[in-house]
């Protein structure tokens, strides 16, 4: 599957299937500051991602203090 | 994971709730819980007028969507703060949700308006930018809401925002502030009032909010802000929240309950001393106000 993270930018080909919350636990990333979205809907942390999947990671912490 | 009100398939969870949501529950729960607080914290009437801050982002956008579609008349604010493309971008975004929504858009531009930008400001001044950003945000908000007579400003600041600024307050005893960190601020001494219903919801649920209502919003993080204290403090709080979920909530909502009035004399005395800024007329506790001050230094005295 291709996947797609932010800040910055990057992309990823990881082979499928593998379950959402796997992904992120192999990525390292905390499942509660990410959404993961395919097809322009959020993919639940139990769905099976696809080897032709494309998903983007989107961080969804956003920094200013004001 | 299927959906805890309906039993149908679910694409969103949400932990402190121990709860799970498909789209059509998920996006109600997030207009329940915005028209929940502006309920308990008395934040709006149905005929105020409402100006809400917009940074293209996704708070302030899915603030704005909610409000019109509780039936509030709100339109938005965008300021233009001059960091480079980060700020090209940011303003598309507002102008394109507000073009297809049908809903008023002003805008400010602080380097064609004020005769600088926030990099600019900031270094002059000898301040963090985030500092110099946060204080022209809401000076120029407020000028606005006075200038075009809305009734009241609203801000994008979510569960977590409120938190990670409660906790840095909390660390460092600024307790004028902890005396003003609450939902409304009710209008005095020149200021509108001001009021931020998205405290019952983590910026998690805000940004599904927006992938699930199609809102596209500037995904991309402020190039001034990386690594400053408020993201820090919200990496803290997520850990903590990751092995007990509910914790932010019970920290900023407790903090409101049982705390925040312990600090309002503090508040409140800061309060009694303001004066009028001689160039604005913007209330202040100085001569000149924060927002002038940082303008004459970014000009070299020639503003």
């Amino acid at each position: 599957m291709q996947v797609r993270l932010r800040n910055p930018r990057r992309e990823l080909e990881l082979p499928g299937p593998m379950r959402v919350h796997a992904l992120l636990a192999q990525l390292e990333i905390d499942r509660e500051t990410v959404l993961v979205i395919r097809s322009d809907t959020i993919v639940p942390g139990d769905a099976v991602l696809g080897d032709d999947d494309v998903v983007e990671i989107r961080p969804v912490i956003s920094g200013g203090a004001s | 994971m299927k959906c805890t009100v309906c039993r149908g398939p679910a694409v969103m969870d949400v932990r402190r709730h121990n709860a799970n949501f498909c789209a059509e529950h998920f996006l109600k729960l997030c207009r329940d819980q915005v028209a929940k607080a502006i309920k308990e914290h008395r934040m709006l009437e149905p005929t105020d007028r409402a100006l809400v801050a917009v940074s293209g982002g996704k708070d302030s956008l899915a603030v704005w969507d909610i409000l019109v579609g509780l039936g509030y008349d709100a339109d938005g604010l965008y300021l233009g703060l001059g960091i480079g493309d980060y700020s090209d971008a940011s303003g598309e975004m507002a102008r394109r949700f507000a073009a297809d929504q049908g809903l008023k858009l002003l805008e400010v531009d602080l380097p064609a308006d004020h005769g600088f930008d926030i990099p600019t400001g900031a270094k002059a001044a000898k301040r963090v930018p985030c500092s110099a950003c946060g204080l022209s945000k809401r000076h120029l908000f407020d000028e606005a809401a006075r200038t075009h007579g809305y009734d009241v400003v609203v801000t994008g600041h979510n569960l977590d925002d409120e938190a990670a600024v409660l906790f840095g307050n909390v660390l460092h005893w600024q307790t004028e502030y902890l005396g003003r960190q609450l939902p409304v601020l009710p209008e005095r001494h020149g200021f509108p009032r001001k009021v931020k219903p998205l405290v019952r919801l983590g910026e998690r649920e805000m940004a599904a909010y927006c992938v699930l209502r199609g809102i596209d919003y500037i995904v991309e993080e402020c190039p001034m802000a990386a690594g400053n204290k408020h993201l820090g403090y919200k990496e803290a709080l997520n850990l903590i929240e990751a092995a007990s979920p509910g914790t932010k909530h019970d920290f900023y909502f407790g903090f409101l309950a049982r705390a925040s009035d312990r600090f309002t004399p503090e508040a409140e005395a800061e309060q009694d001393l303001l004066l009028r800024c001689a160039r604005c007329g913007a209330p202040t506790t100085t001569e000149l106000c924060a927002f002038c001050r940082l303008a004459e230094r970014a000009s070299g005295g020639r503003a």
